[in-house]
């Protein structure tokens, strides 16, 4: 048996709903550190970006089950429902904390989701995942058809391109992360368009 | 003749740190249970002035040299030797040449001043600094008429500083004041923390306090000063002038371009701390306002 068989093996024997229970009780267990100053001197900013990160790993983890699938024979289809949703939920989370804990008004949290750049660009990035995230069950695909399902779900990469533009942008100076996640990001969308290339070629 | 400022916080400001530890003992226990109530928690009053702990102060940093990440100084900036240190002194004095750490620190009488510390980030925390007035050493080099800005330089040493290897900056990190800013009795040259010798994670062993600029104007571990008739290259400034300016004043009437300075966070409220409204000049505004007369702040921000 070949390691990617393996591993399928090994993820058929783990169900989706065991991803929520970890990712929750892992944001929960953040939570749990920053509130106790297990996070730092800082814990507002630290908090929020670990959801923001962890939010982000998830969508691209979620945007790497296709290309994994078709070019090593990694078969991890079953968990993508669960990594999309949880990445929803840490994205939320990710929002609250920096809308409820870090600039806590009302007036500044509108007026910098719709004067600072990068916030808008993180809130347009949200927007796109929350119809994912209602749509994220058997019934929505059954409702919606297959086809205008998979087409509504392709908001997960304006989503994802955003996300990795919000971090580029919300850093200070050159700083070599953000645009490490930024290529990662785009060559995930790439692997999208080689097939049909190569099917005209 | 030093001591041209007197601080109206005091030691009396100082929370006894067996206080402060069960005060933050306390204070996290009440924000886990508050939990998503904390929407209706009571703000913290802007006056309540309390020193930061030698650990907030000596964790959480801006170093970039060391790296980009808050504790990256602190985990990294050890490898910095500090002893022998030099500082040259060029430009426009009388005395110019290299000056060593002690040579420096036997002409200057060390002072406590406990400041706010305001980041262009928009956090904040308190800090007693053990250090010097940099116009005493800058009257004994002798400045020269004509001069009108002071230029800091940070060591640059890409063995000690894993940060460098990556242009976060244009290294070195390189910082100015105006000569009338550089002489005024609230800036200092700071060689310590509560007492003792200020940590590498801090800029060790000399760097500069201008407690009513943004955190970044005052340049670490500094190893050269020029004095100058122009205005000098100022690192963040190179990197984007649009955000950040010569002068960087506190003021939280001028927004920097990605998020607004009207309030910043308290370091050490904890996860549930309100924010608190940032100050003009960080509260430095009878002080030094004066030296801006005239000027549009909003322009040279």
């Amino acid at each position: 048996m070949s390691a990617a068989q393996t591993i399928n093996t090994a993820v058929r024997r783990v169900p989706g709903w065991a991803l929520y229970i970890v990712g929750a009780a892992y944001g929960a267990w953040l939570f749990y550190l920053g509130a106790t100053g297990g996070l730092g001197v800082e814990p507002i900013e630290a908090l929020e970006h670990r959801y923001g990160k962890i939010a982000f790993q998830l969508l691209l983890v979620g945007l790497a089950v296709t290309p994994l699938r078709q070019h090593v024979g990694l078969n991890l289809l079953c968990w993508r429902r669960a990594l999309g949703v949880l990445a929803f939920f840490f994205v939320l989370a990710h929002f609250l904390v920096w809308a409820v804990l870090d600039v806590q008004r009302l007036a500044a949290i509108w007026a910098d989701i719709v004067e600072r750049p990068y916030v808008t660009i993180g809130m347009a990035g949200f927007l796109c995942l929350i119809p994912l995230a209602i749509t994220s069950n058997n019934l929505a695909v059954r409702k919606m058809g297959a086809a205008s399902w998979r087409k509504l779900h392709k908001l997960a990469y304006p989503a994802a391109v955003l996300g990795a533009v919000h971090y580029v942008w919300l850093v200070k100076g050159f700083q070599l992360e953000p645009l490490i996640y930024l290529a990662i990001t785009l060559a995930l969308l790439a692997t999208r368009f080689r097939p049909t290339k190569a099917r005209v070629a | 003749m030093a001591r041209r400022y007197q601080s109206k916080l005091t030691w009396d400001d100082v929370t006894p740190e067996h206080l402060f530890l069960n005060r933050r003992q306390i204070m996290a226990g009440t924000g886990a249970l508050l939990g998503a109530g904390l929407i209706g928690g009571t703000a913290q009053a802007q006056d309540a002035l309390e020193p930061n702990t030698w650990e907030e102060i000596t964790t959480y940093n801006n170093y970039y040299e060391f790296g980009t990440g808050k504790t990256d100084p602190s985990e990294n900036a050890h490898t910095l030797t500090t002893s022998p240190w030099a500082v040259e002194i060029d430009g426009m004095v009388d005395n110019p040449g290299t000056y060593s750490f002690e040579d420096i620190m036997a002409g200057v009488e060390v002072e406590e001043r406990i400041y706010r510390f305001r980041c262009v980030e928009a956090w904040s925390m308190v800090i007693p600094w053990n250090g010097f007035e940099l116009a005493d050493l800058l009257t004994r080099v002798g400045v020269q008429d004509g001069a009108q800005y002071v230029a800091f330089e940070t060591a640059l040493r890409p063995d000690e500083m894993p940060g460098v290897r990556v242009p976060v900056l244009d290294w070195p990190y390189r910082e100015g004041l105006r000569l009338d800013e550089a002489m005024h009795p609230l800036t200092i040259m700071a060689t310590g923390i509560y007492g003792r010798d200020i940590p590498n994670q801090n800029g060790a062993p000399m760097r500069l306090v201008v407690p009513w600029k943004y955190g970044f104007k005052s340049i670490k571990s500094i190893v050269r000063i020029t004095l100058t008739d122009e205005e000098p290259p100022t690192s963040w400034n190179m990197a984007n002038a649009r955000e950040y300016g010569f002068y960087s004043n506190v003021n939280p009437n001028v927004p920097h371009r990605r998020w607004s300075q009207d309030s910043e966070r308290r370091i050490g409220g904890g996860l549930f701390a309100r924010r608190v409204p940032t100050l003009m000049f960080n509260g430095y505004e009878d002080d030094v306002a004066s030296l801006y007369d005239g000027m549009d702040l909003s322009e040279n921000y």
